[in-house]
This record gives structure tokens, C-alpha cells and sequence, in this order.
């Protein structure tokens, strides 16, 4: 009875709402604001239901506990507590800053040259060529690619057995045996072309007579570069620096295999509090500490370089 | 100019160094990956026919993949559409957050939405790996269809309205051939990130495993690895394919659209 009382009340509500819909579109439908908010509709409710909701369930997630299966749904800071007073917890946190770190400045100073090369060497024909042999190993297997690297870094690895065949060494390089070092790496390596390309971007759009106009003026190469071009291909250094740091944080294969005991990063112990030891509430807490960390970083730094993205956007 | 030639061709290296290995390891008659190798064998690539799980999981990728590829481009159209030819309100902050996944770690991603499905009893399968690869393809879609839109001529569209066509049929005879070539490089990136993806469906999947699920498995077993990389050899390959077809997807529609080539996706 009471199933049919509601449903029929329901029927009616869904045909006002049509009509509402009918009769408002056509005047809407005039208006450019209408017409791009109806066509960005379906992904951005993807997004809010699917990215957004589901982030703001993770924060609200973290406030709760969980003993085996029973989940205690009142607010506390306890896992918070007990992230922060918890040396495992706050050394693996540390040790995910500084290993993202060393793979940002690594990945971002290395791939400087290839983009300056590309935008200032390579004649105009064959830039897409470059770019295009550039993102190709990005394109396969993330999976393979990290395999491979423990494949050449590790104990009887490629490297290892070369260097010790050839007689250059007569036991296998530790430093970059299992741990932090070949973690930077494999994650420097999966990460080279989203630092490559914005640089390139940017180097791309800076003017070439204002290069000209520098050495006219007097300048040396070496000053022109870092007085014009330097602050001239900022903009994309930091976009290149942000999109390595923000995601290399919550890395989750390269540390498992190739980082050994004293390489795992915080992604690791997120997925044990989730699939293995069933305190889904602590791995939120630390997911959104991460996040936390990582947008504190990232502030900082883009607040550290906003001379140079006046102007801009 | 000269050692920066250097250092390109160095880091070429670097970049490939990897991949390189995978075919040379995948032919080599020795179940030990180090050099030197022993010898020609195709042993590894017959092994992988007869693996039952492996050709399920292969299949269930596909299926992902596929689906994941058409949602996300037809969310990317939307968006793509609406972010280069109409200005409203709040546009920069929608468009944000529908690109926020290039950017988010995708293991945040993957445990948000696994407490929500969780949290909501609903039940973990290939259809919640979908949801997620949507998600993380839509950014790339919209990057790439936004280069197609953003070359159009908007007064074409403007005349085949002023001489009678209607707001639909002007879209679909005028502007979707001409951004054709953006759709079909999106339909073919998305395919290839969602097949690789591997944290998301590690997270989300049900009983059935998608291929890189199923091949983290295997990477325990030492005795497992040359079949892997054999594997490996048909997947890069495989992406390479697709990726050239991509490319020249795109160049195409560059040049149909009659703008400089500025090179690459992202």
C-alpha cells in the first residue's frame, strides 16, 4: 500500500519536472552560459559523484575507526594520533616527501636539456618526431617498464652480472641494490615525459628576438639564457615539477618492486591498512595526510615562484 | 650544441634502455634473465597459448578497455565542446575537477572510490574498474580533443546555420568530421591507458583479473618470468601499433584543420 501511495505520488513530480525542463530550454538553449553548462554537465556529475564524493567520503572516512569488521562511525582524531605518534608511520611519510622529492629534482633537471635541445636544435620538421620517439615508452606498460628496471637493477640483474662478467666489478653495485636509489630511478625514467613536455611548451612560446635582442644588447650566451630563457621557460618548470611530485608520492609498484625493505613508501601501507589488515579508516588517514603533505609542498612552491607566473593563465 | 646532441641520443638510450630488453630476453632459451644469453627459442610464446587465466584475463581487459575508451570519450567530447567554444561561470573550476585526475595520485583515487562501493554494498567487478578507468582517461580525452575543437572554425558552423541547418545537424555534418580524427586518437589513447592501468583495477576488481592484475601475480614466481616477457614483447608492441595509428590520427586532423603542427599529446 504504502509502496504504491509514494509511487504514485512520484509520477506526477516527474512530469512537472519535465515540463519545467520543456518549457525552459528553449530559452535557455539562446544563452551561451546554458548551452556550455548543458554540455559540461555529464562529465563534470561523473566527476562529482565519482572523484569528488568518493574524496570527501575518504576525509570523512579517516575520522572513523575500525576494530576487524565492526566500523565505529563517531568522529575521533585517533588515527591521527596514532599516524603522527607512530614512528613507522611518520618515517614511511618522510621517506615518500624525500624519495618524491629526489625523483622530482632529478626527473625535471634532466629533462631540461632534451626539451631546450628539441625547441632550439632540432629544425622545425622534426620536432614532432622527437616528441613523438620521447612519449613512446611512456605508452607501454607502466607495469613491464618498473619490472624491467628491477630486471636490470637487481641482485642477478642485467647490470650486475654485465659489469661482474666484464670483470669491472667483483660484486654487485649496492647502491642502487634494492633500495631508495633504484626507486628514484625507475620512477625518474616513468616520469620523463610529463616533465619534458611542459618545458617544451613553454620554450616553444618564448620569442626568439627577445634572444636576439639580449645578445644585441651585450649579453653573453650564458647570461642571455639565464636572464631571458631561464625566467621565460619558468612557467613550464613548474608545471613539470608539480606533475612529477604530486603523483610519484603515491607510487605504489616501484617502491614494492624494486625498493627492498628500506625503500617502501607510503602507498604500500595504504594498500596493507585496505586489502590486508582491514582498518580501512587508518589507511584513509594516511592517504589524507599525504595529500595533505604533498598540497603543503606544492603551495609553498608555487608561492616560491610567483614572480614568474605573473602574467600568466 | 654538440654534447647537448650528445646528451639527447644518452637519454635516448635511458628511455628505451628497458623496452630493449624485453624482446631479447623473451627469444632467449634460459629461464635466468642475465647476460649471457643461451639462445634462440620461441618457447615462451607458445607457453602463453596455453595458459587458460591468462587468455581470461586478457579478455576481461578488452572488455575494460573498450568500454572505458567509448565513456570517456564521449565525456570528453562534452567537455572538450564546452570548454573551447562557450564561456559561463565556473567553467575554470569545473574543468579543474574534471581534470584533476592527471594530477591526483591514482592509488587516492582508487581507495576513494573502493570505501564508497564498499560503503554502499555494491558488489566489486569489471564494471567498477570502469567507473575508475573512466575517470583517469576522461583528462587525456579532453587534452587531446581540445587541440581538435580549439583548431575549428567557429564561423563554419556559424554558416552552415545561417543557410538553414539546424544546431545538431550543423554539429554533426560540419564540426564531427572535421574533429573526427581527435575522437578516433582519444578512443585510441584512452584504450591503451586503461589497458595498462594497473593500481585502479588492483584495487577495484572483483574475482575476474585484468591483465596487469593478473601479471603482478605472476611476477612472484621466478620460473613465471620469461613468460612474462614474452608477453611484455606482444604488449609493447601492441601499444606502439596503437599509438602510431594515434599519431597519425591526429596529424591528420591537424592538417585537415589547416594549423602548425605543434607535436605530441598531452
Amino acid at each position: 500500500m504504502i509502496a504504491s501511495e509514494t509511487g504514485s505520488g512520484a509520477i506526477p513530480m516527474i512530469k512537472l519536472k519535465i515540463n519545467i525542463k520543456i518549457k525552459a530550454w528553449p530559452r535557455l538553449g539562446r544563452s551561451e552560459a546554458a548551452q556550455g553548462y548543458f554540455l559540461v554537465a555529464p562529465p563534470f556529475l561523473y566527476a562529482l559523484l565519482l572523484l569528488a564524493a568518493p574524496l570527501a567520503a575518504i576525509v570523512l572516512f579517516s575520522f572513523w575507526t575500525q576494530d576487524y569488521l565492526t566500523l565505529d562511525t563517531t568522529l575521533t582524531l585517533k588515527n591521527y594520533r596514532e599516524a603522527l605518534s607512530d614512528p613507522l608511520y611518520g618515517e614511511l611519510l618522510l621517506r615518500s616527501l624525500v624519495i618524491s622529492l629526489a625523483v622530482t629534482a632529478a626527473t625535471v633537471l634532466t629533462a631540461f636539456p632534451i626539451a631546450y635541445f628539441i625547441s632550439f636544435s632540432v629544425p622545425p620538421s622534426r620536432k614532432s618526431m622527437w616528441i613523438f620517439l620521447i612519449t613512446i615508452p611512456f605508452w607501454s606498460s607502466y607495469l613491464m617498464r618498473v619490472f624491467l628496471w628491477k630486471v636490470i637493477l637487481g641482485y642477478n640483474g642485467v647490470l650486475n652480472t654485465t659489469l661482474t662478467g666484464l670483470g669491472i666489478i667483483d660484486e654487485p653495485l649496492s647502491f642502487i641494490l634494492y633500495n631508495a636509489n633504484a626507486v628514484v630511478i625507475t620512477l625518474a625514467h616513468a616520469y620523463a615525459p610529463f616533465a619534458i613536455l611542459p618545458i617544451y611548451v613553454a620554450l616553444e612560446k618564448i620569442d626568439r628576438s627577445l634572444l636576439e635582442a639580449s645578445r644585441d644588447l651585450g649579453e653573453s650566451r650564458v647570461m642571455t639564457f639565464l636572464r631571458v630563457t631561464l625566467p621565460l621557460a619558468m612557467p613550464g618548470v613548474v608545471a613539470a615539477v608539480l606533475i612529477v611530485f604530486i603523483p610519484t608520492i603515491g607510487d605504489y609498484v616501484t617502491p614494492r618492486l624494486v625498493g627492498g625493505p628500506n625503500g617502501l613508501m607510503i602507498a604500500n601501507m595504504i594498500q596493507t591498512q585496505f586489502l590486508k589488515l582491514n582498518n580501512a579508516p587508518m589507511g584513509a588517514a594516511l592517504a589524507v595526510l599525504a595529500m595533505a603533505m604533498v598540497t603543503a609542498v606544492s603551495l609553498v612552491f608555487l608561492f616560491l615562484n610567483r614572480r614568474y607566473l605573473k602574467g600568466q593563465k | 650544441m654538440k654534447s647537448l646532441r650528445l646528451y639527447a641520443i644518452l637519454y635516448l638510450i635511458f628511455l628505451y634502455a628497458p623496452i630493449a630488453l624485453l624482446p631479447i630476453f623473451a627469444f632467449n632459451d634460459g629461464t635466468v634473465i642475465a647476460f649471457p644469453l643461451k639462445g634462440f627459442t620461441l618457447e615462451w610464446f607458445k607457453e602463453l597459448l596455453t595458459i587458460p587465466a591468462l587468455h581470461a584475463a586478457v579478455l576481461n581487459s578488452l572488455i575494460i578497455a573498450v568500454s572505458s575508451a567509448l565513456i570517456a570519450t564521449c565525456l570528453g567530447i562534452c567537455a572538450a565542446r564546452a570548454g573551447t567554444r562557450f564561456a559561463f561561470p565556473g567553467k575554470k573550476g569545473i574543468l579543474g575537477l574534471i581534470m584533476l585526475p592527471l594530477v591526483l595520485p591514482e592509488i587516492i583515487v582508487a581507495v576513494s572510490l573502493l570505501v564508497v562501493l564498499l560503503q554502499l554494498g555494491l558488489p566489486l567487478g569489471s564494471w567498477t574498474v570502469v567507473l575508475g578507468h573512466v575517470l583517469m582517461c576522461t583528462p587525456f580525452s579532453i587534452a587531446i580533443l581540445n587541440s581538435a575543437f580549439q583548431s575549428l572554425d567557429v564561423s563554419l558552423e556559424e554558416a552552415a546555420i545561417d543557410l538553414g541547418e539546424t544546431r545538431w545537424s550543423s554539429f554533426r555534418l560540419i564540426t564531427l568530421p572535421l574533429v573526427m580524427p581527435g575522437i578516433i586518437s582519444s578512443l585510441l589513447i584512452a584504450f591503451t591507458i586503461s589497458l595498462d592501468e594497473f593500481i585502479i583495477a588492483f584495487f577495484l576488481t572483483g574475482t575476474n583479473p585484468t591483465l596487469p592484475v593478473y601479471i603482478w601475480g605472476q611476477l612472484r614466481f621466478p620460473q613465471k618470468i620469461p613468460v612474462i616477457m614474452a608477453l611484455g614483447t606482444i604488449l609493447v608492441l601492441a601499444s606502439v601499433i596503437l599509438l602510431a595509428i594515434a599519431e597519425y590520427f591526429r596529424r591528420r586532423g591537424v592538417a585537415r584543420t589547416g594549423q602548425a603542427d605543434a607535436g605530441g599529446f598531452l
